[in-house]
């Protein structure tokens, strides 16, 4: 908050950036203005702006300048410093722009927000608005992290650390509790996963976010995790959700004028001649009669299903749980 | 993007924040020479008073030892910005991990989605470079996005959008089991949470709407040219499908552990653990034949609690169906 505390934080940048030997806290102190005679207080006030400047990710190294010197001193030096210079051309200048409204979380849309200045401060380039309009007119994907176990577990992969937490995985009545060394955090279809190594089970598992229940704990300290070689968290993440193949055949009865989406994806409609009129027969692919019953039984009295028998089955048992 | 205070209100901005923005800022005005005050406040989101304040502030440091100097030296008269002086800090502070993180993975999932690739792939090359070790932690963050494909509805609201023109849309509406008919002038097609759609200005409500494309049974390109609304320009909430409005009704459901995916694609209001992975829930919708078509689905494995004419509705509609089967 306060002006004189950014003052001097600039001030130690600066006269550390420009120094080629390590200064001592004692050199810093008589060289930037704010800091109260040598002691207790001092000391803990260097220590806050050193914690706050590596937090702003400023390199500040330690060491000695040389084998005489008693004490370690700072520097920062300039090339762990500077951005690398960086060019864009018109297109990617659009890119940028159109990019920087992918994240839909505040956290992560200032984070984008803050490395934009830095790119337009690295260059003199112009901002590309004009290709960003006619860019705009592509397709454009929204990155939403409403799962409240995101921020920590996307902390947990940045800085290598295990964490544990509880989930309650899809019809299990009990939640259970996990020790995960976390490798990545996966987005498909919209929804997030975070993949690692199973510590009770040994062995590596893939979890749902928004089945994980509860707090997110960090259980270990920054890169005691290892990520093993040849890891591919997108590829274990494909595996635990894979989609069967639509390799079975029902046939239903549908009432004219209904079931929309089913006579859009049918393989074939015709007037049920066997039935009263007012009906067609339809014919379709599906993969899973479980979850093709649950869609099946939303559409209430519009459908019947005459085959196979186990999803006549399926569909008439959810009717009647509905019914109870 | 940087948040707006409430008019008037100071903006709260921690020290660490303010030097991270100074540490932009003058680079920002180092690499252009000389820029307008009002430019640069708009880029950095605070106000001339803010960027006035954190130009004083550069320019008052001051170091004293071993001889007192100021290392920052610049002006801002006519309203234009000149750092005549900036010493070290005359180039932006490497990107952080959270930051080259955030900018690969959405540039990623611009790739990922199509378009223009070669703009997105030259540029995430740059940034990998420009950021080096901080680029690692991105690489273990994946986005995997199926991007619409094939002729038909994608390839003609493609065509409608390059064009500007007006598409004519037999959309489907699950909660009534109908199709509707309405001209829509195309805004930009949007990903969100693994399914496409199209925003776009329906002439029917006159207002900004999204149509999942996977609803979208037919489309007519129009020979007519799309208007652009003033009010659609915003990209504000892109994201935000589901809008509460005063007239939603509420319903109350008991979900068994089976059915808790309810919570993750139905706009849930409230939700209370019961035990044994049950959940109690309050959806917000405008239609409850939405909620008599989710009921149907669950089974035993959900009930509606209240309102009691919706529970009513549900079993009507279940017996009605059985009885087909006898």
């Amino acid at each position: 908050m306060s002006k004189r505390r950014t003052e001097r934080l600039l001030s130690i940048v600066v006269l550390l950036l420009s120094s080629r030997r390590y200064l001592t806290a004692e050199q810093i102190r008589a060289s930037v203005f704010g800091y109260p005679d040598a002691g207790e207080s001092f000391k803990r006030m260097f220590e806050r702006d050193k914690e706050e400047l590596r937090e702003l990710g400023i390199p500040l190294e330690t060491g000695k300048s040389s084998a005489l010197d008693d004490e370690i001193g700072y520097r920062i030096r300039r090339q762990d410093y500077e951005l690398p210079e960086i060019h864009l051309t018109p297109g990617e200048a659009a890119a940028l722009g159109i990019a920087s409204r992918v994240w839909q979380s505040a956290e992560l849309a200032g984070a984008y927000a803050g490395a934009l200045l830095k790119l337009k401060a690295a260059s003199g380039d112009n901002d590309g608005e004009e290709d960003a309009q006619r860019m705009s007119r592509s397709i454009e994907p929204r990155l939403t992290t409403q799962e409240k176990a995101f921020g920590p577990l996307w902390e947990a992969v940045r800085d290598r650390r295990p964490v544990t937490f509880t989930h309650q995985a899809s019809g299990r009545p009990d939640a259970i509790k996990r020790e995960l060394e976390p490798w990545g955090v996966v987005n498909r279809r919209g929804h997030w996963y975070v993949a690692g190594h199973d510590r009770g089970r040994e062995a590596p598992r893939v979890f749902r976010m928004s089945r994980i229940t509860g707090p997110v704990r960090l259980s270990g300290p920054p890169g005691s995790v290892k990520v093993p070689d040849g890891v591919d968290v997108g590829a274990m993440v494909k595996d635990w959700d894979r989609t069967p193949p639509r390799d079975r055949t029902a046939v239903l009865r549908i009432r004219a004028g209904a079931g929309v989406p089913l006579r859009q994806w049918a393989r074939d409609v015709a007037a049920d001649t066997d039935g009263a009129p007012g009906w067609d027969r339809v014919t379709l692919s599906f993969a899973d009669s479980g979850w093709y019953a649950e869609y099946l039984a939303s559409f209430g009295p519009d459908i019947v299903v005459l085959d196979p028998p186990d999803l006549r089955e399926a569909v008439i048992r959810r009717l009647k749980g509905a019914l109870a | 993007m940087s948040v707006q205070s409430a008019a008037g209100a100071p903006r709260m901005v921690t020290s660490a924040e303010r030097l991270r923005r100074l540490l932009a800022l003058v680079p920002y005005v180092v690499a252009r020479r000389s820029v307008g005050l009002a430019e640069t406040a708009a880029t950095f989101g605070m106000t001339e008073r803010e960027l006035i304040d954190d130009l004083n502030l550069a320019w008052c440091v001051e170091l004293k030892s071993p001889e007192p100097f100021c290392p920052i030296d610049l002006s801002y008269e006519d309203g234009e910005i000149t750092i005549s002086q900036a010493e070290s800090i005359a180039r932006p502070l490497r990107l952080a991990a959270d930051e080259a993180s955030a900018l690969l993975v959405a540039l990623r999932a611009l790739a990922e989605s199509g378009g223009d690739s070669d703009a997105v792939a030259s540029l995430i090359a740059k940034i990998e470079d420009a950021a080096g070790a901080a680029a690692a932690a991105s690489s273990q963050v994946k986005i995997h996005i199926d991007p619409p494909n094939g002729p038909g509805v994608p390839s003609a609201l493609n065509d409608a959008l390059t064009a500007g023109q007006r598409v004519h849309l037999r959309y489907y509406v699950p909660s009534r089991d109908e199709a509707t008919e309405r001209d829509v002038d195309p805004i930009r097609m949007l990903i969100i949470e693994g399914r496409t759609y199209l925003k776009g200005w329906c002439r029917r409500a006159e207002g900004v709407r999204t149509f999942r494309l996977d609803r979208i049974l037919d489309v007519a390109v129009l020979d007519v040219p799309a208007e652009v609304h003033e009010e659609a320009e915003s990209d504000d909430g892109d994201a935000q499908l589901f809008r509460p409005s005063e007239s939603d009704v509420r319903a109350e459901l008991e979900l068994a552990a089976g059915a808790r995916w309810v919570t993750e694609y139905y706009p849930c209001e409230s939700q209370t653990e019961l035990g044994e992975g049950r959940l109690r829930v309050v959806l917000r919708t405008q239609d409850t034949s939405l909620v008599r078509r989710l009921a149907l689905r669950l089974g035993e494995d959900g009930r509606v609690i209240a309102p009691a004419e919706l529970a009513e509705e549900v079993r009507a509609a279940a017996a009605a169906a059985l009885a087909l089967y006898d």
